[in-house]
């Protein structure tokens, strides 16, 4: 009993974390509204902005993957496949039908007959809080949708996959993500897909941002949305890890000739862990579509899956926290921090030597194979981040006396 | 016989390539006794009990738990014209049965491991829990939105309930793997436990331990007997242990039978002492 008072009392306090955070994000990103003149940093259009976007919908992917390959210890890297099954389903069904002819020229139009957001449009209007409530069910449905798709797929294609082992799963998923690339840029299916072209103009996060009547901008939400997502299905993901079924996935990755023998069966267990980290991989894709603001089939290479694997790895293999925290390192160093790399710089009449376009990459992959060479088990190995934990931390820290660095590394 | 058959088996050959491991190998246990297979080193005692468990196929013969076929099989395809066993026949016209080892588990079997399979990164606790997984009323959606709290605490309790049981509570936060050798054997008995067995399959529990620390063994095997209601049906390298508490055993050497009896019959058996002892081939 008094076990069970203290885990109402944990999860009592993350939804209190987790409100503060959001509500923080949302004030940080109408921050430059409120206050006129402060820094170029805090203006929606920074890479501040773009990194917490980003953030988010990456977060959401590398825990996906990590619930796969950290806690079942399935190698999968059909990722990017999975993404882009949620990207298209999410974008080919919320297109509006207006829009659809624009996008679809080359096609002379799309052969889907339907569009979420004028279905919803149909019964609650467009315009005004009608519009607004439209457009969030229209998005709901069609990410609820993508991850739907994406999950069906895999349970489709683990039937035969999953009875393989280690590097050879990892070949055959990663086989069929290529192979749905492929197909998703035949010309044939061009009426669906819209083959090799992008698709376009469906709502994305700044759709999001409250406007006026006279079309201006009262409240920013378009980094609220991916967070509010990405925490709601991380959320699912870590209920379900600290359940039954989720014990029995470590049970599966720590010895599966043992897990067999205590009757869990492999095959559903396996099936299940690879469909729920799918069902999440295609949520993951609509919002990586939205963030984008676009839908194209060679974005979805293996190097997106390696982005995320190397995210997770860098994360800790088995840890949540950890591939949330390595996700925002990783998105900050790639999209902000290291961007001064790229830049010729001068200081004075010199011109700093390697500072290229490019450069960024080269230090990128050193920095990254230091990681996997020195700190293999990520920044938080299989631990998890937890109040009791930081407090450890922080006077670990107090007791060395002051040391910058706030995340350990080992 | 008078007595219910937990397990039978029935001309049970297993055969990998051109190696017969196990030779037409049948014998019964007997409700709430305890019955152990011995032999030598490499006699094929750990491939019949993966013929039990479903993590081989046997090449023939069939397994009866609970005078239900289990496992059924005969030779089929190449192996036809391979098959160096005897009986290939004699279940040629029964249809195939050949489990999963955890639909094995779901009938009432479990196991325990020569070498020991703790689940490493798991404390004491979540090894017994897990175990508890599969019979609990529960699905992926009840687990995740967490409406199956009862079934949960229920788990929960049993596990604590049977860690009491087996004196293991005060090392339940530990990571089990961290545990002496012992208390290993003895967790990995609890989490056997857990699945709510009927026949209990022991494999070598007494691998690696003192005559003090096998003496112990051999009563707490009969406590956990009579206390869960068990039949147990064991592999023993240890004399010793086997002569105590069995009560019956069955020999074999190269796969095949060669003795069968009470203690103390098998004790006097000459093939038996051949078998383990050798013989002087040039006396």
């Amino acid at each position: 009993m008094l076990k069970q008072k203290t885990n109402h009392q944990g999860s009592f306090a993350a939804v209190i974390a987790i409100a503060v955070l959001l509500g923080l994000i949302v004030l940080l990103e109408n921050l430059s509204d409120l206050i006129p003149g402060l820094p170029a940093i805090f203006a929606p259009t920074s890479q501040l902005f773009t990194v917490l976007k980003k953030g988010a919908v990456y977060s959401l992917l590398a825990v996906s993957m990590n619930l796969l390959n950290g806690f079942t210890g399935l190698f999968s890297l059909g990722q990017a496949g999975f993404m882009l099954l949620g990207a298209y389903t999410y974008a080919i069904l919320t297109v509006p039908m207006a829009a659809k002819d624009q996008v679809y020229y080359l096609y002379g139009g799309s052969a889907v007959k339907f569009s979420l957001m004028d279905l919803f449009q149909g019964i609650f209007g467009n315009a005004g809080f009608g519009g607004g409530v439209s457009l969030i069910l229209a998005v709901l449905v069609g990410l609820i949708l993508a991850g739907l798709v994406a999950a069906l797929f895999a349970a489709l294609i683990g039937m035969p996959v999953l009875r393989l082992k280690s590097d050879y799963l990892a070949i055959a998923t990663l086989g069929f993500a290529e192979i749905l690339r492929a197909i998703f840029q035949w010309q044939t299916l061009g009426p669906i897909t819209n083959g090799a072209n992008m698709i376009k103009n469906f709502p994305t996060f700044s759709d999001f941002n409250i406007k006026n009547a006279s079309g201006e901008v009262v409240l920013r939400l378009s980094t609220f949305v991916p967070f509010l997502v990405s925490i709601v299905c991380i959320t699912l993901i870590v209920l379900l890890i600290h359940s039954s079924y989720g014990r029995a996935f470590k049970a599966i990755r720590d010895d599966e000739v043992a897990a067999e023998a205590m009757g869990i069966s492999l095959f559903k267990h396996k099936m299940l862990s690879f469909v729920i980290s799918s069902f999440f991989a295609g949520v993951g894709g609509g919002l990586f579509a939205m963030y984008v603001a676009n839908a194209q089939a060679k974005a979805f290479t293996s190097t997106m899956t390696y982005e995320i694997l190397l995210i997770v790895v860098i994360g800790g293999i088995g840890s949540i926290s950890g591939s949330v925290i390595g996700t925002f390192l990783y998105v900050a160093c790639s999209e902000w921090w290291l961007r001064f790399l790229d830049r010729e710089t001068y200081i004075g009449s010199f011109k700093v030597p390697l500072l290229r376009s490019g450069f960024r990459m080269v230090v990128f992959s050193v920095v990254i194979m230091i990681i996997v060479l020195f700190f293999s088990k990520g920044i938080m190995g299989e631990k998890e981040l937890s109040w009791k934990g930081i407090g450890g931390l922080l006077q670990k820290l107090k007791r060395k006396k002051p040391a910058p660095a706030a995340e350990k590394e080992d | 016989m008078g007595e219910n058959m937990v397990l039978r088996m029935e001309n049970v050959t297993m055969q990998f390539g051109g190696v017969v491991a196990v030779n037409n190998l049948s014998l019964d246990v007997p409700e709430g006794q305890i019955v152990a297979l011995i032999g030598p080193n490499g006699a094929g005692k750990t491939t019949a009990f993966n013929c039990i468990t479903g993590v081989y196929q046997p090449t023939n013969g069939r397994v009866e738990f609970l005078g239900e076929p289990m496992v059924c099989s005969h030779p089929t395809g190449k192996m036809k014209k391979n098959y160096l066993g005897s009986d290939g026949e004699k279940f040629a016209k029964e249809r195939i049965v050949n489990p999963t080892p955890d639909h094995v588990v779901e009938l009432g079997i479990a196991r325990t491991f020569q070498n020991i399979r703790l689940w490493k990164s798991m404390t004491v606790f979540e090894n017994v829990l897990v175990a508890k997984h599969m019979r609990a009323k529960q699905n992926v959606f009840s687990a995740i939105f967490r409406t199956n709290a009862k079934e949960e605490a229920r788990m929960r309790e049993e596990t604590m309930a049977l860690l009491r049981e087996q004196g293991l509570d005060q090392y339940k936060d530990e990571i089990a793997t961290s545990l002496p050798y012992g208390l290993q054997r003895r967790l990995e008995i609890a989490r056997a436990l857990a699945t709510d067995p009927k026949l209990l399959l022991l494999d070598e529990p007494a691998a690696g331990m003192n005559p003090q620390e096998t003496q112990e063994l051999a009563e707490y095997i009969k406590e956990i007997r009579d206390k869960h209601h068990l039949t147990v049906f064991l592999i023993e390298h240890h004399m010793d242990l086997v002569m105590r508490i069995s009560d019956y055993i069955y020999v074999i050497d190269f796969g095949s039978e060669i003795a069968r009896g009470v203690p103390k019959e098998v004790q006097q058996n000459k093939r038996v002492i051949e078998a383990y002892l050798g013989v002087a081939e040039d006396a």
